[in-house]
């Protein structure tokens, strides 16, 4: 037999399993419990984290990776995709999320930034990351980083979808200014978006990002998450949506038939009926600048 | 020729592509009315527990399972491979148990190991495919009515029995379209033959 050279960590591979999630819903789950609910529901990941970001808002203090142990037990107990959440810049908590063999790292703003003026330099990682994004510019330098996934930062914690929607469409318009541009704009349009030049080339060439983009931020409802694949996304997160609603498991599995079938709209009707109140939440026209999430990183 | 492509969640778009490019015209499939008038099947790579309980929700299992049986050929990558297994160890998930084989899921390890690589493939030539395993199950054990034609290791990564063809990594995420190909010239043969008398 001959031996052959395997090489891991690679951008096929980390940007791979991104592909492999599309059509999907990620949860954000607590425990082990909340995480078998999501996996039985049809959850193709799920997103280990101490608070949920409602309860990161409401209880405020400084929100931090989670705890070990915690997410050792939810790898132990379901067999889908586990991610965790890193705090933005904060390499050596991306590190030990490594260590612990996670599938996928969120280097979040739902976190407490660790670092005001670099983001992680996920390139140097084998795990892939996924990270925010509310505009093209900023999809692209995190991709210049090494992100293998994109997702919109949306407003985390409020339910309320209006900034997901408002990040998504200028990530597309943005997409669209690129593909209509001559050569000759695109170093013009590289900077302004403040993007690397050579990402700007593979997005007009592409027509799309080289990576994924799901949305997040604010999706409670299944006319939400498919609102957000009818907008464009490759699959959604939800986040507090779930788990601070009335009935989880029966929201979790309409969220996933809704994403499915964006756009089989008697089926989002009949999946929606008797789903129960879905988390409270809060309207972002009312949030003061100063406490929305979204704003952080760069 | 029509070929459909399990379109409740995973790589879509990248198979369709592919199978574009080879001049085949592609119809994504999510419910069972989808799977009339299709010459082909394709089960895409994605999270094979959430598209196993899709299936069922959809009552999607016993059409495909049915078609399979009558000779429709399908060809699965990765959690495809999955649900086309008789038999999976360790799990209880909802399958088409079409073939006579017995996989392990996740068997090369979580994120951290998958892998590329390029490996030898007779049947498609002398110049070896490029191959990417993502979070990848694998055949353990198959029956002499398998027909194995890629193993390493003592670990079964390609094989096929009569119209079933199941890889265990991902050839929609690289440029190669050989294994496509071969695909589609198994359906080519089934069509002539199954145009005496069938229709899905």
């Amino acid at each position: 037999m001959t031996v052959i050279e395997k090489e891991t960590g690679t951008v096929t591979v980390k940007r791979g399993l991104a592909e492999m999630l599309k059509g999907g819903v990620i949860m954000d789950v607590v425990n082990p419990e909340q995480a078998k609910i999501a996996e039985e529901a049809g959850a193709v990941a799920v997103m280990a984290l101490e608070r949920v970001p409602s309860d990161i808002r409401a209880q405020g203090g400084v929100a931090r990776m989670s705890d070990p142990e915690m997410i050792t037990g939810i790898q132990q107990a379901v067999s889908i995709p586990v991610m965790a959440k890193a705090r933005i810049g904060h390499i050596v908590e991306a590190r030990v999320l490594e260590a612990l063999n996670i599938d996928f790292i969120d280097e979040s703003e739902v976190l407490t930034p660790a670092d005001e003026s670099c983001h992680i330099l996920k390139t140097d990682f084998k795990v892939p990351f996924v990270c925010g994004a509310r505009n093209l510019g900023e999809a692209l330098r995190r991709i210049g980083e090494g992100a293998a996934m994109i997702r919109t930062k949306g407003e985390a914690g409020t339910g309320d979808v209006v900034e997901a929607v408002r990040h998504i469409r200028q990530v597309n318009e943005d997409i669209q200014r690129v593909i209509s541009a001559s050569q000759m704009e695109l170093m013009t349009i590289a900077k302004e978006l403040g993007a690397p030049y050579e990402l700007i080339l593979q997005v007009k060439e592409l027509g799309q990002l080289p990576v994924v983009n799901f949305a997040a931020g604010g999706v409670a409802t299944p006319a939400d998450a498919a609102l957000m694949m009818e907008l464009g996304c490759d699959g959604v997160f939800v986040g507090s949506g779930i788990f601070k609603s009335d009935n989880p498991a029966k929201r979790a599995k309409a969220i996933v038939e809704a994403v499915a079938h964006f756009r089989d709209y008697k089926l989002i009707a009949e999946v929606s009926k008797g789903l129960g109140d879905a988390m409270r939440g809060q309207s972002v026209a009312r949030l003061d600048e100063k406490e929305k999430m979204a704003g952080r990183g760069w | 020729m029509k070929i459909g492509i399990l379109a409740l969640q995973g790589a879509v778009r990248e198979h369709r592509s592919v199978l574009q490019k080879l001049g085949a015209e592609t119809k994504d499939i999510l419910n069972p009315e989808d799977l009339q008038k299709i010459d082909g099947l394709i089960l895409p790579g994605g999270e094979s527990t959430a598209c196993g309980k899709l299936l069922v929700r959809y009552n999607l299992i016993e059409p495909i399972a049915e078609a399979g049986r009558s000779g429709l050929p399908i060809f699965g990558t990765c959690t495809g491979l999955i649900l086309l297994a008789k038999h999976i160890n360790n799990s209880s998930q909802y399958r088409l148990g079409l073939m006579d084989v017995r996989v392990e899921r996740n068997a090369f390890g979580r994120q951290i190991d998958s892998f590329e690589t390029d490996m030898s493939i007779p049947v498609l030539g002398d110049k070896p495919f490029h191959t990417v395993f993502i979070r990848a199950p694998y055949i353990v054990q198959a029956d002499s009515n398998v027909e194995i034609l890629l193993e390493y290791d003592g670990k079964i990564l390609l094989a096929e029995q009569n119209n079933l063809l199941a890889a265990a990594f991902h050839p929609e995420l690289t440029k190669d379209t050989r294994l496509h190909e071969y695909f589609l010239r198994k359906v080519k043969s089934a069509k002539k033959y199954l145009e005496r008398g069938r229709d899905f």
